[in-house]
């Protein structure tokens, strides 16, 4: 499919050629773009005027985005999901490689079997189990606190599996090399153990990161108030208000909730492919 | 959504390999090697312990029992809350709509996804910018997705509206009507599923050895046979898992119907989980809910299960 | 620091059949000493076993004289070179040299003095920001190589260290790493699979195969006093003929047309296995007497490497001077060969030698 091929005699035909590509390309870009773009543009226009069914207006400004912020808890919403995700990864990240660190480089009773525990619980989705663990941390006291939305998120099977893997890939003779200097498991992990596993870490970071930024459903099932109530349920909130016909501001309020993962997207995108990749197929 | 589904998935390799450098293990360095087992493994071991197996086999010994509105076991039943369950049209016709949409929404984003990272794999000018932004849809989260779409869906100002009243269509009050709101969600879904899809099967075809093309090229064997022939048999364990991935992830839909159509309208969107939401939460009918909870795990179990077994021996070319 | 290895052996766990039996020898201080054997043959697990990275199913390891069997590594005094060199590739080479000094906690200056001077040790010296990735196959040895120094243990143990190089490379560390071991009076204990690189470079050699040591000595008893057909066959190049023959009262029948005297009276078996230098044998091309016709001929320069079948579908291997003329399907005449080893046909063992040059006369009985 991609071969840089030897230019052809007929340069019409390779000039048609690569029209016709450039074409597909913004076909497909309009596809997926269509409904960012539309969502972007309208949060820039009065509601008066998107309500008519207009796609062009007279007084483009940023007073929806204005009326976002001063009018709605929308910034509340967003430090509320940027505290939540960032101890959610933060630990993720680290109880991940520990555990990942333990089934690879330690030895003891029952490893294999209690891996498979590990494998096991991805095969469990956490949708089928929100009726217990609702009433676990309503009897725990956490409920509309940021505790009940990161306590039962503070590992996954998933990231120990993938930093397994990744640990696994580091050649033997690193730790013999540092067995033979005499360091120790804590060390070992510390020092070398995650410096070279750092590709992984990153993706796992930002894997972990966003899929607590995206959590919908529990959290609307354990938060009650604006306090701690996350972005994504934030969203919905606006739009059963009174607010749910002033389409310029619930479309500036997605704007502001979207542009910082974008940003975090496209700033990660290369340890983004990387780590995808090697969690997909290797 | 589409992240939180990985943990089912990434498992490539065999789940049984043997790793570890055998080492010479004293009694003292057992000892010492055994706290760090239990410093490292612990703590992972008591949180999936408390939120995750606790939680199933609660879930199971409620699925056996008639509860009262506060979620407690009153009286045993068997499995009568399954027998019920699978007698009950609505759930039926709920786990149709379900099957339905699960399907759309694989077959729909593979082929899309496909398309779009055949199509970036061109060599053209400012293509690193349309690679980009085929998999912006990444960063889109759940509720915006559904603020954008509910834009476009909308009967009076939306952009369908709109192309259907410029080209003089029937009107389709997408999320309104019955026939069309589980498509309304297909959509969005697959939108949102693109992005993502789009990086995975992108590296994949970026990873394979240009040797093959260019033999392939020698031998004279057209564009469209490399395609089939050579890069998606070798690509197979990729778009393998990428369809599990979007499969579980499409059973586990939950947000989306919550914030465009509440499961409506007639029950057209009202998908296994939102089902259980609502049973449980709205209706207090916990011992049905856990029911249907079980159902939903044994599927998601049985397409993971599948998925070890066929990534075990590699699916392949 | 001598090392002493008392019937060491080996088993995995969950497995019966042993990787290492019997291991026994004792390393002497300041000895260039070699472990050889095909791949499998459980060399590498040895090394590991007195490294102390695996552990010793039984036997006795000692260290100075000292049991050392549960010893960790680190408290072995011992640095260890790896095949693939385990670098850090997050750290530059300074750092992976100091590395393991740092673990130790030795004091800055310390670190940085040996730092600096192993590396100048080895003429790494402008490189040391470098990181691996940034580095040839062959300087990346040599920071390995470094790091060994570094530490400043006596006892230095080497994992095929220079079969990743290329074969030029290869041959130039191998003298350097001969000479680097004699100027620190380093205790080596080098694994390799290469007959070549434990020719030039041991004191002595120890030739492991089948789980089993089969002979420890220098290079040139190996060659020359082989203790098994094991051994004879694993150095020389080209290999050493391997030929089976039927013992009569005072001859070894090879061939119908290729027979050698007896002198040893220590041959009773009926059959037994003739070991032949290529270059003992001596040749004459033409096919008058001839007992042999060539099958392929290898030019190498100095010397002509001659394949021929014998009558009966034994082949031979033979080392000629490059000036003879010879082609395929040419018939040739043995005329003399120089010395033989005579080896058990069951248990290879070594039976007798027999020198000194056994001449026309009685090589040839039968012809063509």
């Amino acid at each position: 499919m991609e071969m840089s091929r030897p230019a052809t005699p007929t340069t019409n035909s390779a000039n048609a050629k690569k029209v016709g590509q450039y074409v597909l390309l913004l076909i497909l870009t309009l596809l997926v773009l269509g409904p960012f773009i539309l969502g972007l543009w309208t949060s820039l226009m009065p509601t008066a005027d998107i309500s008519k069914g207009a796609l062009w207006s007279s007084h483009i400004s940023l007073d929806n985005y204005v009326t976002a912020i001063t009018t709605t808890p929308m910034l509340r919403y967003l430090l509320n999901s940027l505290v939540i995700s960032t101890i959610t990864m933060l630990f993720q990240v680290l109880l991940c490689s520990i555990s990942a660190y333990a089934f690879v480089f330690l030895e003891f009773k029952y490893r294999k079997q209690l891996f498979m525990l590990f494998l096991i619980t991805m095969m469990l989705p956490f949708e089928a189990e929100v009726i217990p663990n609702f009433s676990t941390v309503r009897s725990m006291g956490l409920l509309n606190h940021y505790a009940a939305m990161v306590i039962p998120f503070l590992t996954a099977a998933f990231g120990t599996f993938m930093l397994r893997q990744s640990f696994m890939q580091m050649p033997i003779e690193l730790k013999e090399a540092a067995d033979i200097e005499g360091l120790s498991h804590l060390q070992f992990y510390w020092r070398l153990a995650l410096p070279y596993t750092k590709v992984s870490l990153m993706t796992l970071a930002a894997y972990s990161f966003l899929s607590s930024w995206n959590q919908y459903l529990w959290p609307m099932l354990t938060t009650f108030s604006d306090n701690f109530r996350p972005v994504q349920d934030g969203l919905r909130q606006l739009q059963g208000q009174e607010s749910f016909n002033n389409w310029g501001m619930i479309q500036a309020s997605a704007a502001i909730v979207v542009i910082p993962t974008l940003i975090i997207l496209f700033v990660g995108q290369h340890y983004f492919k990387a780590g995808l990749n090697e969690g997909a197929v290797k | 959504m589409m992240l939180e589904s990985l943990p089912q998935n990434s498992n490539s390799n065999d789940p049984s390999a043997q790793s570890a450098p055998a080492q010479l293990l004293t009694t003292a360095q057992w000892r010492k090697d055994n706290l760090y087992v239990a410093l490292f493994l612990g703590p992972s071991l008591l949180i999936l312990s408390v939120f995750v197996f606790w939680p199933m086999i609660k879930t199971l010994y409620l699925s056996l029992f008639l509860t009262d509105n506060l979620g407690h076991a009153s009286e045993f039943v068997g499995i009568s809350n399954y027998v019920n369950l699978f007698k009950n049209p609505a759930y039926l016709s709920s786990l149709g709509a379900t099957l339905i949409y699960v399907v759309a929404v694989s077959i729909l984003t593979i082929v899309l996804g496909m398309l779009l990272a055949v199509t970036a794999q061109q060599r053209l000018q400012g293509i690193r910018f349309f690679r980009t932004i085929f998999s912006s849809t990444m960063g889109i989260s759940v509720s915006v997705a559904a603020i954008f779409w509910l834009f476009a869906f909308n009967p009076s100002v939306g952009v369908f509206a709109q192309i259907s009243q410029a080209l003089h269509l029937p009107e389709i009050n997408w999320l309104a009507d019955p026939h069309f709101a589980l498509l309304a969600i297909v959509m969005t879904t697959v939108w949102m599923n693109l992005g993502f899809t789009f990086l995975i099967l992108f590296g994949a075809l970026q990873q394979l050895p240009a040797s093959l093309f260019e033999a392939a090229e020698i031998a004279g064997v057209g564009k469209t046979k490399q395609f089939f022939k050579i890069s998606l048999p070798l690509i197979s364990p990729t778009l393998f898992f990428v369809l599990v991935v979007t499969l579980i992830d499409a059973f586990k839909s939950f947000g989306l119907i919550d914030l465009m159509t509440v499961g409506g309208p007639n029950n057209a969107t009202n998908l296994l989980v939102y089902r259980v939401y609502q049973d449980a939460f709205l209706n207090g009918n916990y011992g049905l809910a856990s029911t249907e909870s079980v159902v939903l795990t044994v599927i998601i179990a049985v397409i993971t299960l599948i998925q070890f077994k066929l990534l075990g021996k590699r699916v392949n070319y | 620091m001598t090392i002493t290895l008392e019937q060491l052996s080996k088993t995995y766990e969950g497995s019966h059949q042993p990787v290492l039996k019997d291991i026994s020898v004792q390393i002497n201080e300041g000895e260039f000493f070699v472990i050889v054997g095909p791949s499998g043959c459980g060399k590498s697990t040895l090394l590991r076993m007195i490294a102390g990275l695996t552990g010793i199913s039984s036997g006795k390891l000692m260290i100075n004289g000292e049991v050392a069997n549960q010893m960790p590594p680190k408290d072995r005094a011992l640095s260890m070179v790896f095949q693939s060199y385990a670098l850090f590739p997050f750290m530059n080479v300074a750092e992976n040299v100091g590395f393991g000094l740092k673990s130790r906690k030795l004091p800055k200056d310390e670190i940085n003095h040996r730092v600096n001077e192993a590396l100048a040790m080895v003429n790494l010296s402008e490189l040391r920001d470098r990181k691996p990735k940034e580095l040839s196959g062959g300087q990346r040895q040599r920071v390995a190589l470094a790091r060994a120094i570094a530490s400043e243990a006596k006892i230095c143990l080497m994992d095929e260290p220079l079969s990743n190089l290329d074969a030029q490379l290869r041959a130039k560390m191998r003298i350097e790493l001969k000479q680097l071991q004699r100027n620190l009076g380093l205790t080596v204990i080098y694994v390799t699979h290469d007959q070549v690189e434990a020719m030039t470079m041991a004191d002595r050699v120890m030739v492991l195969n089948d789980q089993k040591v089969q002979q420890v000595d220098t290079p040139e008893n190996l060659y020359q006093h082989p203790h098994n057909s094991f051994v004879a066959q694993f150095f020389g190049t080209p290999q050493i003929n391997l030929l089976t023959a039927n013992v009569t009262q005072c001859e070894l029948i090879i061939d119908s047309a290729l027979h050698l005297p007896i002198t040893s009276s220590r041959i009773n078996n009926s059959k037994v296995l003739i070991g032949i230098r290529p270059a003992d044998v001596r040749i004459r091309v033409g096919s008058q007497g001839a007992n042999a016709r060539v099958a392929a001929v290898s030019y190498l320069g100095d010397q002509l490497v001659i394949t021929a079948d014998l009558n009966d579908s034994q082949t031979i291997r033979i080392v000629a001077g490059s000036q003879m003329q010879v082609a395929p399907d040419d018939l040739i005449k043995i005329v003399g060969i120089k010395c033989f080893d005579v080896f058990d046909i069951n248990s290879k063992e070594l039976i007798s030698i027999q020198k000194g040059d056994v001449n026309d006369a009685r090589v040839a009985a039968a012809e063509f």
